[in-house]
C-alpha cells in the first residue's frame, strides 16, 4: 500500500535543482509532487514521480546520490480537523511523523504524502479509520 | 628477490664503501663546482678534512634555493657535453630545478630502480604499465628504465586517458601498475564505471606507487579496490637526488630500504641543523656519493622521517627510512597548529559513508583561520539526521586527531576534481599564504 518516493541529495548551489529536473525530463519522468526544505549547505529533494525506478536510474547516471523510500500517500477530504484527527490516532500509538507534504493529484481533494517511524503500523491505524491510500498504479496514472 | 649484492653488505663494508665514495665526491665538487668551493671555503672545510663518515657534518647544506640560484647548470660537475639527459622538477613556485645525467648516472639510476622494483616483488615476467606522466618529470622514465632492465614488459601508457589505460590493462594482462596512489584509486573507479571489476577482470598483482604519500589508510583503500592479495609498496625519491630509486619498501612493509651505497642519509633537527642520533625523527638529508652530473652534498629534502638500522626480515642490510608523515613543504598551519593533509586523509578514508576524494579549503576571516573539507557522499539516505550524523562523525574524529574544528561539506559523488598525477588537495585562500 506504500508508494516509492525518490529522494535526491543536492548541494545548495545554483543550478543543482535544475540539473535534477533536467535528468528527469531527459528520461520522460513526470513529477507529481515535491518537497524541498531550506538548509545552509545541502538539501534532500523528495519527489513523487510517474516512474520512480527510471527516475533514480537517470539521476544516478548523471552522478546524483538518489534513493527510493517507501512513503504513504493518503486521500483526505476538505474538512476542518480531519488531518488533526488522523494524526491524533497515529500519535497515540507512539508513532512519530518524520515528514509530510501535500500531494497534488489534479483533482479537487487534499492528499498528503507522509513518512512515519513505523509505516506499516501507521497504515493499519489509518485504514481502520477508513482512510484510502494511493497505490503506485494510481500515481502513475496522474497526468 | 634481492637484486644487488650491495644490499646485503655488512655495516663495516658499507661504511668503507661510503667513505671512499664520499671523499671522492667531495674532492670532485670542490674542484669542479665554484659555488661548492665558495660554500666550503666559507665554512672553513677542505676535502682532506673528510677522514671519517662523521666528518660529513662539517660540510655545508644544499637547499632547493641553491638549485634555483644556480639555474640552470650552475651546480653541475661536468661540462654539458658529457651529459646524456636533462630532467626538471615541475617548478610550481619560481624556476624549476634542473638536473643532468651522464651515461653512468643513468646506469646507476636504472640499477637503483631495479632494486626497488625487486623489493616490491617485480620480476622479469611482469607486464608493467607506467601510468606516471612522461616528460621532464623523473618518475615515469626512472621506473621505465629500472623495470625494463629487469626484463619486464613495459607499457609506457603515461597518465591520462584513463579508459584507454584500462583497455590496455585488460588486453595486455598488465600485472604491475606504476602510478600515484590517488591515480591508482581513480583508475579503479573508472574501471568500475566501465563495468570492469579491478579485482576480477584485471590482472594487477603489484602496485609500485610513488611521487605522493602512501598512508596506511590509502594502502587499505588500494586493497579494497584492487584486491587483498596485491602487493602495494611505496618508493621514494626526488628529481634533485636522481628521481625514484632512492629507497623503497620490501614485502615486509616496515620502512623503505635506502640504496645507501649511492645515497648517504642523515637526520637533522630542521631548526638547529644539528645531526640527530640514530632512530630520532627529523629532516632527511641526503648526500649523493656516486653521481657525476649533479652530485648534491647534504641536500635538505624537507621530508620528515627516522632511520631504522635493525636488520629486516627480507635479508637486506641497508638502512630503512620510516614511511613519511608528510613533507615539511606540505604541512599547513591552521590557528598555529601544524597539520599534515595525510592526517585528514586518514579520517576521510576511515569513514565508510563518504568517498576517498577530498579537498581542504583554508580561509581567513577576522584574523582567524577556518578550515572546510569537501567530501563526496556515498551513503544514500533520505534523512537529514543521518546526513548531520555523518558530518558530526568526521568532525569529531578530526577534532580528536588535530585538535581543530573543521566544517565538513557534503557533496554529490564525482563532483570533486580527480587527478592523474600528484593530487592537489589543499586550496589555501588565506591572504599571504
Amino acid at each position: 500500500m506504500f508508494i516509492k518516493q525518490l529522494s535526491v541529495f543536492i548541494e545548495n548551489r545554483e543550478g543543482r535543482l535544475e540539473q535534477v529536473l533536467e535528468a528527469l525530463k531527459k528520461n520522460g519522468v513526470n513529477i507529481i509532487s515535491l518537497s524541498l526544505a531550506d538548509t545552509s549547505d545541502y538539501g534532500l529533494l523528495r519527489l513523487i514521480v510517474s516512474d520512480p525506478e527510471k527516475g533514480k536510474q537517470g539521476l544516478k547516471e548523471d552522478g546524483f546520490s538518489a534513493m527510493l523510500t517507501e512513503v504513504l500517500a493518503i486521500k483526505l477530504s476538505h474538512r476542518v480537523g480531519q488531518l488533526q484527527e488522523l494524526l491524533n490516532v497515529i500519535c497515540k500509538a507512539g508513532i512519530n511523523v518524520e515528514y509530510m507534504y501535500a500531494l497534488s493529484t489534479g483533482k479537487d481533494d487534499a492528499s498528503i504524502v507522509i513518512k512515519t517511524s513505523d509505516l506499516p503500523k501507521a497504515w493499519e491505524l489509518l485504514k481502520s479509520e477508513g482512510v484510502e491510500a494511493f497505490t503506485a498504479r494510481d500515481i502513475a496514472k496522474i497526468q | 628477490m634481492i637484486w644487488a649484492k650491495e644490499e646485503t653488505m655488512s655495516r663495516e663494508e658499507m661504511e668503507a664503501l661510503q667513505l671512499a665514495r664520499l671523499q671522492e665526491t667531495v674532492k670532485r665538487v670542490y674542484e669542479k663546482v665554484p659555488s661548492y668551493r665558495n660554500k666550503m671555503e666559507r665554512a672553513g672545510v677542505k676535502p682532506e678534512d673528510i677522514v671519517t663518515l662523521e666528518d660529513l657534518k662539517k660540510l655545508p647544506f644544499v637547499t632547493k634555493q641553491d638549485m634555483r640560484d644556480n639555474y640552470p647548470f650552475g651546480l653541475f660537475a661536468v661540462p654539458k657535453e658529457e651529459l646524456v639527459r636533462i630532467h626538471a622538477s615541475s617548478g610550481t613556485t619560481g624556476k624549476p630545478t634542473v638536473v643532468g645525467y651522464t651515461q653512468n648516472d643513468i646506469d646507476v639510476w636504472t640499477e637503483c630502480v631495479s632494486r626497488i622494483a625487486a623489493m616490491g616483488g617485480a620480476t622479469s615476467k611482469d607486464v608493467a604499465q607506467i601510468c606516471f606522466g612522461y616528460g621532464m618529470f623523473t618518475g615515469a622514465l626512472g621506473l621505465h628504465y629500472g623495470l625494463e632492465n629487469m626484463g619486464a614488459v613495459i607499457v609506457p601508457s603515461s597518465s591520462g586517458n584513463t579508459e584507454k589505460q584500462i583497455m590496455y590493462m585488460k588486453d595486455f594482462e598488465t600485472t604491475l601498475l606504476v602510478a600515484t596512489p590517488s591515480y591508482a584509486l581513480r583508475i579503479a573507479e573508472v574501471a568500475k564505471e566501465m563495468g570492469i571489476d579491478p579485482k576480477k577482470d584485471l590482472n594487477i598483482k603489484i602496485g609500485l606507487v610513488g611521487s605522493e604519500l602512501l598512508t596506511d589508510a590509502m594502502r587499505s583503500e588500494m586493497h579494497k579496490l584492487w584486491g587483498d592479495e596485491i602487493i602495494v609498496t611505496s618508493n621514494y625519491g626526488m628529481s634533485e637526488l636522481m628521481g625514484p630509486g632512492v629507497s623503497g619498501e620490501c614485502e615486509y612493509l616496515c620502512g623503505m630500504h635506502i640504496n645507501e651505497d649511492y645515497f648517504l642519509p642523515e637526520i637533522i633537527d630542521p631548526k638547529t641543523e644539528e645531526v640527530l642520533p640514530p632512530g630520532e625523527k627529523g629532516e632527511l638529508v641526503i648526500t649523493c656519493i656516486k653521481k657525476e652530473g649533479i652530485p648534491l652534498i647534504r641536500y635538505r629534502t624537507k621530508d620528515v622521517t627516522r632511520l631504522i638500522y635493525e636488520p629486516c626480515e627480507c635479508g637486506r642490510c641497508t638502512v630503512r627510512m620510516e614511511n613519511l608523515d608528510g613533507r615539511t613543504d606540505d604541512m599547513i598551519k591552521i590557528r598555529g597548529v601544524n597539520v599534515f593533509p595525510s592526517q585528514i586523509e586518514e579520517v576521510i578514508l576511515a569513514t565508510q559513508e563518504i568517498g576517498p576524494h577530498y579537498e581542504i579549503i583554508l580561509e581567513r576571516n577576522n584574523h582567524a583561520d577556518f578550515m572546510t573539507i569537501r567530501v563526496e557522499l556515498l551513503k544514500e539516505t533520505d534523512s537529514y539526521r543521518e546526513l548531520e550524523d555523518i558530518q558530526k562523525k568526521i568532525k569529531n574524529r578530526l577534532r580528536v586527531i588535530l585538535g581543530l574544528d573543521a566544517k565538513i561539506l557534503l557533496e554529490s559523488p564525482n563532483t570533486l576534481q580527480r587527478f592523474e598525477g600528484k593530487a592537489k588537495r589543499v586550496r589555501d585562500l588565506r591572504e599571504g599564504a
